[in-house]
């Protein structure tokens, strides 16, 4: 029987009210008093030196209020990289600075080269097309192999070369490595493209900031998903002001898909220009904006290795990555092609030798981060791209030669660094075979031939880390934050709850979800539970929400504070009860006496907790507790995903016909919101796999610059979803025994349609090797006919 | 956007007067012209909008049998009120952009505004349609003179288009996989007196007729007429969502999806 409410209930989302009745307040909605407006003049240039800077004619302008450059900022800290990578020799990695508007050179179409504030956003616009520029243009840096040779053009001068790093990780010795090779039955290689991507939520981003000359404190409205992040960053290493005078709040998100985790040079600008103009500022991003300044995703060109015994067992696995990072070094991307991919390089199976290398490279490009998945996608798509390769090479079922490799023991430690707790890869396989009909497969191709298309059966596992992360381990590995996530659980006289919570929801569901555990840990109903994020002057901490961590990490530290609570409240009804504190049971919201009828309900604690007419003297009135929460481990969630599709032969359309995803993601809260979580990443691995491509010419121009040329996916590109996530083995290492659920569909996705388009292409006779996503019909048809 | 006036006069008469002005420009659905103006890459002094003009809207079947379609009305419209007097034109319409495009973009606008991956002007060179301004008539075939580029003179405002009927006809639009515009468009008129083959999306020189096709299926109404047929990819447009041979290639498997489509 299905739960009504409660853990494993699939309760409607209540926050689905306010978003869909056009009632939620996003940062672009809030509008402070007197606020003037910004517009950032950008370089159209993708890589060249500033001789010359006139703002005169600018600054005269009707309602202009200030115009800033790089000059004004001269002193001031730029943007911050949160992780700091050891390369191959020990070495950090380099680290270039990054002000808020340019100074000296323009890195990439899109760099803010002045900023405009003025009474209006027009009058803004205006001003800055009054503002001269002149940039000697040097040639741009686009393509990464050319980029890491010697002599080639240095986008930083101030940097060796344009390699940030170049990284390594697992077996360190090449002749072991080698003689692995050397000694293979068989070797797969493939290189492939991991595409580019922007994110494009559908909110652009916002930052509206405001300070008082009164209380020399400030407030920055901003879209972001981790607004404690976004504080400790910007006043700590950019604008070096006080925390406790600045209070960062991210309203009601309309969407983040990562690229709202990083601190950008926008929010601080305006905190920065809220003083200097004492006047309240905003920004609203256009869209071509978000296309020139968000952090794209992905961009990873690579090389990657299988050997193989005698017997299919895989016996060495080497990958060689080059990551484009972009021209600066955005919060987190330092991380995400090393600690983030190359631990992922496992997968599923039991490959006892694994290289895995990275160079990581500036180009004249946006700056590259994370994009749901992060790194992950990357790793998955890789390895199960080449495994399924091997399999047509060998001539061997892809599905029997993945569950001959799979890992069955566990915990498990990897080549790569990781230990996973928990999993059962051939369990949820089976849910995947069973749910996807992959037993009705050839009568359904034998039904598209007769109609003229081509029919393919992808199939792939996935395993990702989430649940980020274990603050020691990564602290180590060169992160310059804590991992850990905090929870206040305060509890009203009535018995109402709010709790207080450091991750933020921008579509994820927490407020759904969230009181759904308390609710059950204490047996009242779900609506007198309610979250409270997205606010540094009401929440205690937080790190926020990425890497599939919400539940897993700030849902621990809720059900910490929340155990801290229901003990503290027993007490209570101890007193009351007039019996001892340990034969007090908590059942449906009333504590009683084990063995005996009496009891108290949990709205006549509450009340007594603040009227403590009747109390126990040695514990405080009131009734709230705060916990923080740093995880043990990763958590490992993983699954298997299968795709099908049809591929019309004479023009090369792929269309998906049925796409099923079985999961394991341990224990789970809300079944209907895991199903959107996985319904809504699939669809975007199905945009990369098939329509998104953040292409770039010579020049470095953005040739997708718009929707008119970058194609997200729309309903109709996408199937409906079959999604089983009845394969459930508990995290080992959390309260909740939750592993996360967010990026899963988009790591899963990708390598599932490839395989399916290349089982497609290969049937009948052909013979294509490999299409780099995204696998567009002009793709397929030249694939086809190349 | 730049300042600019603004007038939304009710009769052509009055349109044409207040488009006299240097730099004034019509306003037909916006669709294409207000992005440009938040772009900021035009900057008209005036706008004059057309969509108040009663004369200018709305789909009739003249006497002679052809169907005209008032310059300033609206895709949506012609989706419902060409759907059987001209029922490939009708499809057309419905399939350009999404309902609030449809229910905004004019017939006009589209095809003044010539874009090379636009479908009307395909259905307009397909059906050898002429369009009628506040000053003159002009065959299709003399109005498309290559990429955002036609016949009219500033300020001449399209104030229909009219249609000549086909036996059968097709449009097999091709989508660009982002814009949904066509990557490859063919329309496909039948006539008693011939058949016309227009294509959109695939020329740098914008929409033009493929007469190789229309000869050989003048002679043999049937797919295996146009076996063998290429276009040169020469002229093709090449970019990020397909080379030229590619569109060169779609060309041909849409000119006989169209056949098919008509049989
Ligand atoms: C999201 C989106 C998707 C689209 N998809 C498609 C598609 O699939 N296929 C397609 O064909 N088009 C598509 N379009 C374009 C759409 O059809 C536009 O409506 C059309 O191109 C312009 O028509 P309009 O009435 O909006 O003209 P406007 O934008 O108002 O004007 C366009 C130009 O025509 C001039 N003009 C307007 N009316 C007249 C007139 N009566 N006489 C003379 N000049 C005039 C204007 O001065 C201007 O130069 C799409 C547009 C959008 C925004």
């Amino acid at each position: 029987m299905p739960k009504d409410s409660g853990i494993g209930a699939s309760s409607k989302r209540r926050e689905d009210v306010r978003f869909l009745t056009g009632a939620g307040n996003y940062t672009d909605d809030i509008n402070v008093h007197g606020q003037a407006y910004v517009h950032f003049l950008r370089s159209d240039i993708a890589h060249g030196r500033i001789t010359n800077i006139d703002t005169s004619a600018a600054e005269g302008m009707p309602g202009v209020v200030k115009v800033f450059t790089g000059k004004d900022f001269e002193g001031v800290g730029g943007m911050p990289c949160g992780w700091e990578v050891t390369d191959r020799h020990g070495a950090p990695m380099q680290e270039p600075p990054h002000p808020i508007l340019a100074q000296g050179k323009v890195r990439h179409v899109g760099d803010p080269i002045a900023a405009v504030v003025a009474d209006s956003l027009e009058q803004a616009r205006d001003a800055a097309e009054a503002i001269e520029v002149d940039i000697e243009e040097l040639s741009a840096v686009l393509d990464m192999k050319a980029a890491a040779q010697e002599g080639a053009t240095l986008i930083h001068e101030d940097l060796k070369n344009n390699i940030c790093y170049d990284w390594h990780l697992g077996e360190e010795d090449n002749n072991k490595v080698n003689e692995v090779f050397a000694n293979a039955a068989h070797v797969t290689t493939l290189d492939l493209i991991n595409n580019r991507l922007v994110a494009n939520p559908m909110e652009p981003r916002v930052a509206v900031a405001e300070y008082s000359r009164g209380t020399d404190e400030y407030t920055l409205y901003t879209t972001s998903q981790n607004p404690h992040v976004i504080r400790l960053l910007m006043c700590a290493f950019v604008l070096g002001l006080p925390e406790h005078k600045v209070r960062v709040v991210a309203p009601d998100v309309g969407g983040g898909f990562g690229t709202k985790i990083f601190h950008y040079a926008e929010e601080a600008f305006c905190t920065f220009a809220a003083k200097a103009c004492n006047r309240p500022v905003k920004w609203t991003a256009s869209r071509s904006e978000a296309f020139m300044s968000d952090a794209q995703g992905r961009d990873h060109v690579s090389t990657i290795e299988l050997a193989l015994d005698a017997d299919n067992n895989f016996t060495g696995l080497r990958t060689n990555t080059y990551a484009n990072l972009g021209a600066y070094l955005s919060t987190f991307s330092s991380s995400v092609p090393t600690w983030l991919h190359g631990t992922l390089m496992a997968g599923n199976y039991k490959t006892p030798v694994i290289q895995v290398n990275v160079k990581a490279m500036f180009t004249n490009t946006v700056p590259v981060d994370a994009y749901r998945g992060a790194g992950r996608p990357e790793a998955t798509y890789q390895l199960e791209r080449v495994i399924d390769k091997a399999a047509r090479e060998l001539g061997v079922d892809p599905i029997a030669l993945r569950r001959q490799n799979f890992i069955t023991q566990f915990p498990y430690d990897t080549p790569v660094a990781l230990t996973y707790d928990t999993g059962d890869y051939n369990g949820t396989m089976d849910k995947l075979e069973a749910a996807a009909d992959l037993a009705g497969f050839a009568a359904r191709r034998a039904q598209s031939e007769a109609n003229g298309k081509l029919r393919g059966l992808g199939v792939n596992c996935y395993i990702e880390a989430c649940g980020i992360a274990p603050s020691n381990i990564v602290g180590m590995l060169g992160a310059r934050a804590g991992l850990y996530d905090a929870a206040t659980v305060r509890v009203n006289a009535t018995g109402s709850i709010s709790v207080m919570v450091g991750a933020h929801s921008h579509g994820q569901g927490h407020e759904t979800a969230f009181p759904q555990v308390v609710a059950d840990m204490i047996g009242i109903d779900e609506s007198m539970v309610e979250i409270v994020h997205g606010d540094t002057s009401k929440i205690p901490f937080g790190m926020g929400t990425y890497g599939s961590r919400s539940l897993a990490v700030c849902g621990s530290a809720m059900v910490k504070a929340t155990e801290k609570v229901i003990d503290k409240a027993k007490k209570i009804a101890a007193h009351l009860l007039e019996a001892s504190e340990t034969d007090i049971e908590l059942k449906d919201g009333q504590f009683s006496v084990a063995g005996t009828d009496k009891s108290v309900a949990w709205g006549d604690v509450t009340l007594t907790a603040y009227v403590p007419h009747n109390f126990p003297l040695e514990v405080e009135p009131g009734l709230e507790e705060t916990a923080f929460y740093d995880p043990a481990n990763f958590t490992f969630p993983a699954g298997a995903y299968a795709c099908e599709v049809e591929v019309d032969p004479e023009t090369g359309q792929v269309s998906i016909e049925k796409f099923t995803a079985a999961d394991d993601f341990g224990n789970i809260v809300n079944p209907m919101i895991v199903d959107g979580q996985v319904h809504g990443g699939i669809g975007q691995g199905i945009g990369q796999a098939l329509l998104e491509n953040c292409a770039y010419d010579e020049n470095g121009q953005l040739l997708s610059a718009s929707f008119m040329d970058y194609a997200m996916p729309r309903a109709d590109d996408l199937p409906f979803y079959a999604v089983d996530h009845s394969s459930q083995t508990p995290c080992t290492h959390n309260p909740l025994g939750v592993k996360g659920c967010g990026e899963a569909g988009a790591i899963g996705s990708p390598p599932a349609v490839v395989n399916a388009v290349l089982d497609a292409l290969n049937s009948g006779g052909r013979a294509v090797d490999h299409i780099d996503m995204p696998m567009s019909p002009s793709r397929v048809w030249t694939a086809m006919h190349g | 956007m730049y300042n600019f006036e603004f007038e939304k006069p009710s009769t052509i008469a009055d349109a044409v007067a207040a488009l006299g002005g240097e730099d004034a420009q019509a306003l037909g659905g916006g669709q294409t012209l207000i992005p440009t103006l938040k772009q900021r890459l035009a900057a008209p002094s005036k706008l004059v909008s057309v969509s108040g003009i009663a004369e200018m809207q709305g789909v009739c079947v003249e006497d002679d049998g052809s169907v005209a379609v008032g310059g300033a009305t609206t895709h949506a419209r012609v989706a419902a009120d060409a759907a059987r007097s001209y029922p490939a034109l009708a499809a057309l319409a419905g399939q350009i952009g999404d309902p609030a495009v449809r229910n905004r973009g004019t017939i006009g606008g589209s095809v003044a505004n010539n874009d090379p991956a636009a479908c009307y002007p395909a259905g307009v060179l397909g059906s050898g349609a002429t369009i009628v301004t506040n000053t003159r008539q002009m065959a299709a075939d003399d109005f498309f003179q290559g990429m955002f580029t036609t016949a009219l003179d500033e300020g001449e405002i399209i104030t229909s288009i009219r249609f000549p009927v086909p036996q059968a006809a097709s449009y097999q639009k091709f989508l660009q996989p982002a814009s949904r515009f066509a990557l490859v468009g063919v329309y496909l008129a039948r006539f008693a007196g011939g058949v016309r083959v227009a294509v959109t999306g695939a020329s740098e020189d914008g929409v033009f007729r493929w007469s190789e096709a229309e000869e050989a299926l003048n002679k043999d109404f049937r797919t295996d007429a146009l076996m063998g047929l290429r276009i040169n990819p020469m002229n093709m447009i090449g970019d990020l969502h397909g080379s030229k041979e590619y569109r060169a290639h779609l060309v041909s498997v849409m000119t006989k999806r169209a056949v098919e489509s008509c049989a």
